[in-house]
């Protein structure tokens, strides 16, 4: 513990003296000290995932895969975008002008219709299982790749709303669990120590000589719990530079809006600068989704905080020469029903649903299948599992060996589980097409 | 759904967003503080020992046979220990031992009042006579049902509208307290039938109900390992790999579970109805017929056609010997934080009669049934064995400086000490339950037991405030028993949350500040904050170092130096692991 203390008042200064080279712009003398983990950019640069996370279950229809002309398809309009023949609802204008960047996967299938199955399916590219917990695919980002040089977390969650859409570590273990954070930019949880440096001196001072017996006597035990490895990890990253990534005081008014007055839409900010940070694996989460009722006001609202939030981040990643090194992927645990029910609502449907990928050098402007709502709504008396898949299915293991592929990662590497049976990182196998050629 | 969206405020139509939720939430638990503070201004501090006699005497019959039985499994044990030449740790001072039965029966550790009661008391063998009374105390009822509920019906919410884990925990706590028979409690869940929210046992089968029907692979699923302590899941698909599990028995087993539904009067099996597998090559096809079929001894079954009654006979059945095995394994982990078997999981023991090392299961699982499936009885014989008993520090480490030593030696020690380890040989540091981290802070802060007879408004808070706890800091979910590190948001929150902050704040009706103004002098401020919180008295060495910082200061002037002192015993490794 005296090694917490020593690092404790290391740290004080150090961030003083970095203080100090940032006051005077010098800070490329000390380039051993810089608080920014990764300054290299384009495609050189590691790569990053980074998840927003529609929970609820977003309505391709209403958004991704519009068509307007179907008898439960009204209330929205399609327009045009920067791919030439991809059109999206109109609800999205902002996110039009930048399709060209991204392609559109249209024709995902699942089995898992319940919003805490679906969840965990389409976060980990594995079903339920009772026997094993899978980790989500940001954790085995993490887990693989992360970065030596950051002392804030490598696997993060912003604007989190339900407990099982945080991502988890499963059988990789419980470090391997997303940091959380609910409101992002506006308080960063516990991550500041509650009193003054010379107290929390003190205080760690003390917290040394009440360990001590208790350490002493236990050294292997103790070193095997990893307990103090984590308090210092921990305190590590409570004097660390690099927590301003989770501040947004210097970022502008003008910028701060484009992404707009949203818990959404700070999280997209904020994860834009955890990965220019260093960060490996971030999730956003946007919860409301799930309009069984009112379908098209609901969805609709959803749009007014996606689609600034999702554009912006977008069009800074690429400004920032960030985007060959940032996979981005907007996705939820299933589409909604082709057919509105009573209440003027969809419900779940993971019969072919839509999700919007791109950068990390994954093809861009391509989309990839096709729904037929006609076709469904003849079917709709069927048991889910007798339905017309949609055009051109896309499993989700082929997904997230796609984009383990691209992360430079095997998907067929396997990693032995504590139950002794050893697991793919991903089941499926790579789609070429959103691979560079 | 509706509950749910809610909850979380998820849906744009819903009445409350979640951030007012939040507000509010913060403004109720302020509004509990204040009410909390007029009513500790009510009541006096407890800091005198109090009468020892409501602690009565155990018969002095059910206490010699609850040791000959824990006799007997450390005749096993110590069988175990000669084989492997392992020499067992010293026994633990009974204040640890008395913290380690509070942990694992009530989920706090003992409070104030509670220790100098102990204190006080003289008989010799004082912690066999707290053991019982701290079973019959609702606490035990209560937190054994949480931990219990876990293999049962899983920890998620499931679906709100027929699904009531609250009503399901309230029925398990309400068995438990009034002594019903294992078995008798375990067929009740297998053949419930009727209204979820009035029968709290129906909620055993409509924790499976999923996706618009029951999945009855998962009621197959759960009855094998919570009640036979096998995982046979994988032969839902493909005969088990090691064992002689075939897909066949999954799903002549799966059939028991293959008729309900869904009516009016609640959950019931369907007359009429069939049990069908489809192929996943025929979807069209209407599938293969499966009728129930037990793997082995149909004659457990009873009389009558097989339905989820005989099933319940079949897995209780007195020689079916999986059933003890399996919760004497389990009570056993809850007790200890690991299981019998530390290297597979609790609820995946092989066969009964091929392992000889796991002898204390049927010695605890003989006794258990000879005593009329007596939950208590398994957990008092488990609490009197030496195993329990046991210091956590172990001769071949006791004094070890890891500096001192080279990698060679440290493998080596690492692989002696892993044998003492399986054999019990010295008690297991266990990582504390969230419930039990935040259970011991907010004990630590109130000198008086938190328990029913707390005001409703204590016990309100702290269940607000230990589920938002809960949430922060991680659930480990079903896989409770396996082996876990610490995290780092879980050290960030014990650091610098806000409950840290609250509960370590001077004020004079929290521990602190009654501590502070009750202490004559430094010295004795100092032992009653080591006691509340790590149940033990300073070293010197720790008392030197704190009267050498409070020097010269003294009452109210130690303010800021014993706030800091709480936050240093709250983030002491010793508070947070189980030892």
């Amino acid at each position: 513990m005296q090694r917490f203390v020593e690092q404790w008042l290391q740290r004080v200064s150090r961030r003083d003296v970095l203080r100090i080279v940032g006051g005077l712009g010098v800070s490329f003398l000390v380039p051993h000290l810089e608080g920014k983990a990764a300054e290299r950019r384009g495609p050189e640069r590691p790569t990053s995932l980074l998840t927003l996370w529609m929970a609820g279950g977003p309505s391709h229809l209403d958004s991704w895969d519009p068509h307007p002309d179907v008898e439960h398809g009204g209330g929205i309009q399609r327009i045009g975008t920067t791919v030439p023949g991809l059109e999206i609802a109109h609800t999205y204008p902002r996110m039009a002008e930048q399709m060209h960047h991204l392609s559109v996967i249209r024709s995902l299938v699942s089995k898992e219709g319940d919003h805490e199955r679906g969840t965990y399916f389409v976060q980990t590219g594995y079903r339920p299982d009772v026997t094993v917990v899978h980790p989500a695919m940001t954790a085995l980002v993490a887990r693989k790749l992360g970065n030596p040089n950051v002392e804030i977390p490598q696997h993060i969650a912003l604007a989190t709303g339900d407990n099982f859409a945080v991502p988890r570590g499963g059988y990789l273990g419980d470090q391997y669990d997303a940091f959380r954070i609910f409101d992002p930019g506006n308080n960063i949880n516990n991550l500041r120590p509650r009193v003054g440096d010379e107290r929390q001196a003190r205080r760690l001072e003390g917290l040394n000589v009440v360990s001590d017996a208790f350490r002493r006597q236990r050294q292997l035990q103790l070193e095997a719990t990893l307990h103090e490895h984590v308090v210092d990890k921990a305190l590590r990253m409570m004097t660390s530079e690099q927590l301003k990534a989770f501040e947004l005081d210097d970022e502008s008014t003008e910028t701060q809006e484009r992404y707009g007055d949203s818990r959404f839409g700070r999280g997209c900010l904020v994860a834009r600068r955890l990965i220019e940070m260093g960060v490996r694996a971030v999730q956003v989460t946007l919860s409301g989704f799930d309009t069984h009722i009112n379908n098209f006001e609901g969805q609709a609202a959803q749009a007014e905080i996606l689609d600034p939030a999702f554009a912006a981040l977008v069009q800074d990643l690429v400004e920032r020469d960030l985007w060959d090194s940032t996979i981005v992927m907007c996705i939820g645990e299933f589409g909604r029903t082709p057919w509105l029910n009573v209440n003027n609502g969809r419900d779940h449907w993971p019969m072919g649903f839509s999700c919007v990928l791109g950068g990390g050098g994954l093809t861009q402007g391509l989309v990839i299948g096709e729904t037929n709502p006609e076709l469904s709504y003849q079917e709709r008396d069927r048991p889910q599992k007798s339905r017309t898949l949609p055009a051109d299915p896309i499993e989700i293991p082929d997904l997230y060996a796609t984009l383990l592929t691209r992360l430079g990662l095997d998907p067929g590497e396997q990693i032995i589980t504590p139950i002794g049976r050893p697991l793919a990182l991903a089941e499926g196998s790579p789609i070429d097409r959103l691979l560079p050629g | 759904m509706y509950g749910r969206c809610f909850s979380t405020g998820e849906w744009p139509n819903c009445l409350v967003p979640v951030e007012k939720v939040k507000v509010m939430r913060r403004w109720s638990v302020l509004w509990a503080v204040v009410v909390i503070v007029g009513i500790l201004m009510l009541t006096t501090a407890v800091t005198q020992p109090p009468d020892p006699v409501s602690v009565p005497d155990v018969a002095a019959d059910e206490l010699a046979s609850a040791r000959a039985a824990a006799a007997a499994v450390d005749t096993e044990l110590a069988r175990l220990w000669t084989e492997r030449s392992v020499t067992p740790a010293v026994p633990a001072d009974e204040l640890t031992v008395l913290r380690r039965l509070s942990l694992a029966l009530h989920g706090t550790i003992p409070s104030l009042e509670e220790l100098r009661m102990f204190e006080a008391d003289q008989r010799p063998d004082r912690l066999d006579h707290w053991l019982s009374t701290m079973l019959e105390d609702r606490r035990f009822a209560d937190y054994f049902a949480e931990r219990l509920a876990r293999c049962y019906v899983g920890v998620e919410a499931g679906q709100f509208l027929i699904f009531r884990r609250d009503r399901f925990k309230a029925w398990l706590s309400e068995q438990l307290q009034t002594h019903v028979p294992y078995d008798q409690i375990v067929r009740e869940m297998i053949a419930a039938s009727g209204v979820w929210t009035g029968d709290g046992e129906v909620n055993f089968l409509t924790a499976a109900f999923a996706n618009g029907e029951f999945d009855p692979n998962k009621l197959t699923a759960r009855t094998t390992r919570a009640f036979l302590g096998q995982r046979i899941d994988c032969a839902q698909c493909h005969d088990h790999p090691f064992d002689h599990w075939k897909q066949s028995e999954f799903e002549g087993l799966t059939a028991f579970y293959g008729k309900l539904g869904l009516t009016p009067a609640g959950v019931v099996d369907r007359r009429g109805r069939e049990f069908r597998i489809k192929e996943a090559e025929d979807q069209e096809e209407p599938g293969r017929l499966v009728e129930p079929e037990v793997p082995f001894s149909v004659e457990w079954c009873g009389e009558g056609p097989l339905t989820r009654e005989q099933l319940a006979h079949w897995v209780t059945h007195p020689e079916n010997r999986r059933f003890e095995r399996a919760i004497a394994n389990r009570v056993w982990g809850l007790m200890f934080g690991k299981p019998f078997q530390q290297d597979r999981p609790v609820d995946d023991l092989p066969d009964p009669d091929f392992d000889e090392d796991l002898r204390t299961l049927d010695l605890l699982g003989a006794d258990f049934r000879a005593h009329d499936c007596d939950l208590r009885r398994m957990i008092r014989v488990v609490a009197m064995s030496q195993a329990f008993r046991m210091s956590s520090v172990h001769p071949l480490t006791a004094d070890v400086d890891l500096n001192e030593t080279t990698e060679v030696e440290r493998a080596e020690l690492r692989q002696q000490l892993e044998t003492v380890e399986r054999s019990w040989g010295v008690f297991p540091l266990v990582r504390l339950r969230p419930e039990q981290v935040i259970g011991s802070m907010l004990q630590a802060t109130y000198i008086h037991t938190v328990d029913q007879n707390s005001h409703l408004i204590v016990r309100v808070m702290r269940y607000a405030r230990e589920n938002n706890f809960v949430e922060q800091f991680g659930d480990p979910g079903v896989d409770e028993l396996q082996d876990r590190v610490g995290t780092i948001p879980q050290a960030l929150l014990r650091m610098n949350g806000q409950l840290s902050r609250e509960l370590t704040e001077p004020n004079p009706f929290l521990a602190l500040g009654r501590i502070m103004i009750t202490s004559s002098t430094p010295e004795k401020m100092l032992e009653t904050a080591f006691l509340v919180c790590l149940t033990r008295r300073p070293t010197v060495e720790e008392a030197a170092y704190f009267q050498e910082q409070w020097k010269g200061q003294r009452g109210s002037n130690l303010s800021d130096e014993a706030q800091d002192l709480f936050w240093d015993l709250f983030n002491s490794p010793e508070f947070s692991w189980n030892h």
